[in-house]
């Protein structure tokens, strides 16, 4: 056999027909749902007469558009649009059969921390979902990534995506982090190389003693951004850190079962002669703590940095960044460390997991937030919103005059009203710097979540690394 | 869905890069339940200020730019989120056609679900096509799908390629589902397949 790489062999495995021309019908594993981007889906399958293809491989949790803030459970305290969009959802869930946490579940949250908490998400399968983020289960080798509402609707009429195949991208990085890096970091310094379309028509896999010794909330803040590079999805062979983090959650195997799925997920790797289409290698030791000081996540630099000047990038690069610099109100050579900050986010698909909150605690424990500052911290689920409050976190961010809400996306693509106002800056442990994606004319900072914390105490953007 | 065969129409150029979807449709509008009438906040935050007052010199307030059918952009268009509220956005506006040196691959998916041909072509010749389309109303480009050709206003053509799949499709305005639907023998069968193999998904 020709040696293949993990992702062929997820792909070889889930092919369930291909044409004269390459394409394929791939089978989907398990499709999650959230209630933004389904309610016109699940009405093309009422207006075509059609039913769920599986409903049991079919998860629904709203979590983009939900207030984080206490008795959300009764519509009359959402806005309307958000109160129509989550009874669509419990409509929908119902008449269609599909597995379902409500906003009053406990185990609700961000449909990505979800999935893998409840061992949905298991090595060598398939996922996918009307969310670009959807590349954050790549983390347990699965293939993930999002799709759009017509191909939502595609799947659970088939359970299928007609899809051709992706390039192989293997992103290397060797070695050890130095102290105050952590998966954020790396991730965002990949982007910073490779460009926000340097991934585009690639699968990339990540690989490398450095990802190896992540912890598996780390491989998932990884494999979340590959989307901001511009791949299709983000992988990571899965090892004896996933098995670990798999085992025992509701959904995983049990049993005979978990024993023979045990068997094949140990055979899921890249063969050492497998064919990379391209191949990324940075070491460990270079990445240092960053910070974005524009509207892309390519737009990224070491805290120690100074902001560049348009001048500094070539071809269209040049207005872009131009047009960055004025949008987020920043000068050419100003430190980074010098960029006041008004608010601080720490949450989101990308780092709203439990090691997430725990990194933010141990900068902010027995400090206070800075005068004026406005601080939030935003668990991914209501389950890691528990484990944080049984491990004393909570008090440690309530006590340094953090909210501490419920969970859902909140303000990283503020739908709710968790929003920037005009020019407030903020530093955020979400995924997107976009003009506005904060909230009208907001400026976004993206850092990972002890960076945020650290600026949550001083009122700038500060290196993690004076606060350890 | 629509058909696409040719179109001709006005050409507006945006020029920047990494035109991402929060742009192309903010996440204020993404609380409809619906497919339609998104375009008239296609770009919202460029196109109006806060009062809701149209910019005056953003490319699609501008008299000559008001129909416009075909958009030639900068790199990386359509990058973040998979909101497919975007195409419905720019179809809804009345655009058919976006032409770019390189897309985004979810919106670029989005795109030939929709009736909308995303095509990527070389930067070089994009900047050519976006000074066709800098001329404004007078100037009309031409794009056919069957020929795969891509003529400005002055006669200029330029091939460009597409996946023979979606092209069919796109001419015929087919529906994925349907045809998916045809082979629902074969994902019967890989279901059998697989539960043997993989008994735990």
């Amino acid at each position: 056999m020709s040696p293949k790489t993990l992702y062929d062999k997820i792909w070889d495995a889930h092919v369930a027909h291909e044409a004269d021309d390459g394409t394929c019908l791939l089978y989907v594993d398990r499709h999650l749902v959230h209630e933004v981007t389904s309610p016109q889906a699940f009405e093309g399958l009422r207006m075509a007469g059609r039913p769920v293809h599986a409903p049991d491989k079919t998860i629904a949790v709203p979590d983009h558009n939900v207030p984080t803030t206490p008795g959300r459970e009764d519509p009359a305290n959402m806005t309307e649009d958000s109160a129509i969009q989550v009874a669509a959802l419990d409509k929908n869930a119902k008449d269609f059969g599909i597995h379902y946490y409500p906003v009053s579940d406990i185990r609700q949250g961000i449909v990505h921390i979800v999935g893998p908490e409840q061992g949905w998400t298991l090595p060598g399968m398939t996922v996918v979902c009307g969310d670009s983020h959807t590349a954050t289960h790549g983390a347990f080798g699965a293939l993930a990534h999002g799709i759009g509402t017509s191909e939502v609707e595609h799947v659970l009429a088939t359970q299928t995506l007609i899809q051709k195949k992706s390039k192989n991208m293997k992103v290397e990085i060797t070695g050890k982090l130095r102290p105050g890096v952590t998966a954020k970091d790396i991730t965002l310094s990949v982007i910073g190389k490779t460009g926000t379309a340097g991934g585009t028509g690639f699968v990339i896999e990540y690989c490398g003693e450095a990802i190896r010794d992540l912890s598996m909330e780390g491989r998932m803040t990884v494999c979340n951004m590959a989307i901001e590079g511009g791949a299709r999805a983000g992988l990571i062979a899965p090892d004896e850190t996933t098995y670990e983090y798999v085992k025992g959650r509701p959904h995983a195997p049990k049993g005979a079962q978990w024993e023979a799925a045990l068997e094949w997920w140990k055979t899921l790797y890249s063969d050492d002669d497998a064919h990379w289409d391209e191949i990324v290698t940075i070491k460990g030791e270079d990445i240092a703590p960053v910070a974005t000081w524009g509207t892309s996540p390519e737009d990224v630099l070491p805290i120690t940095a100074v902001v560049p000047a348009p001048e500094d990038f070539e071809g269209g690069k040049v207005d872009a960044a131009r047009r960055s610099l004025e949008y987020m109100g920043l000068t050419p050579g100003q430190k980074l460390t010098d960029i006041e900050i008004d608010t601080v986010f720490i949450g989101s698909c990308t780092n709203g997991r439990i090691e997430d909150l725990r990194a933010a605690a141990d900068i902010v424990r027995g400090k206070k937030i800075k005068d004026g500052m406005r601080a939030m911290v935003v668990p991914g689920s209501g389950l890691v919103r528990l484990q944080a409050e049984e491990e004393g976190l909570a008090d440690v961010f309530k006590e340094a005059g953090f909210e501490w809400r419920l969970a859902g996306c909140s303000m990283c693509l503020a739908m709710n009203p968790d929003q920037l106002s005009e020019h407030e800056r903020c530093a955020a442990t979400s995924n997107r710097n976009f003009e506005g994606r904060q909230g009208y004319k907001g400026r976004t900072h993206l850092v990972s979540p002890a960076m945020a914390a650290a600026a949550a105490i001083t009122g700038k953007l500060t290196d993690v690394r004076d606060m350890m | 869905m629509d058909k696409f065969e040719t179109i001709t129409g006005i050409a507006a150029p945006m020029p920047l890069v990494n035109i991402d979807t929060d742009m192309i449709i903010p996440k204020v509008f993404l609380k409809t339940i619906k497919r339609s009438g998104l375009g008239v906040n296609l770009f919202d935050e460029m196109r109006y200020d806060r009062e809701g007052n149209e910019i005056e010199d953003f490319v699609l307030n501008q008299p000559q730019y008001r129909e416009t059918e075909i958009l030639v952009a900068g790199d990386n268009f359509g990058c973040g989120s998979s909101r497919e509220h975007a195409p419905w956005a720019i179809k809804d506006f009345g655009i058919r056609c976006v032409i770019a040196p390189s897309f985004a691959d979810i919106f670029f998916n989005n795109c030939f679900k929709n009736g909308i041909l995303p095509i990527p072509l070389p930067q070089e010749q994009v900047d050519i096509l976006m000074k066709d389309a800098e001329k404004g109303a007078n100037a009309r480009m031409t794009v056919d799908l069957e020929k795969q050709e891509i003529t400005t206003s002055d006669g200029e053509v330029f091939p460009f390629e597409v996946d023979p799949f979606r092209k069919h499709c796109l001419l015929e305005g087919l529906d994925d589902i349907g045809l998916t639907m045809e082979k629902s023998d074969a994902i019967a069968s890989f279901e059998t397949k697989a539960a043997q193999a993989r008994p735990w998904v």
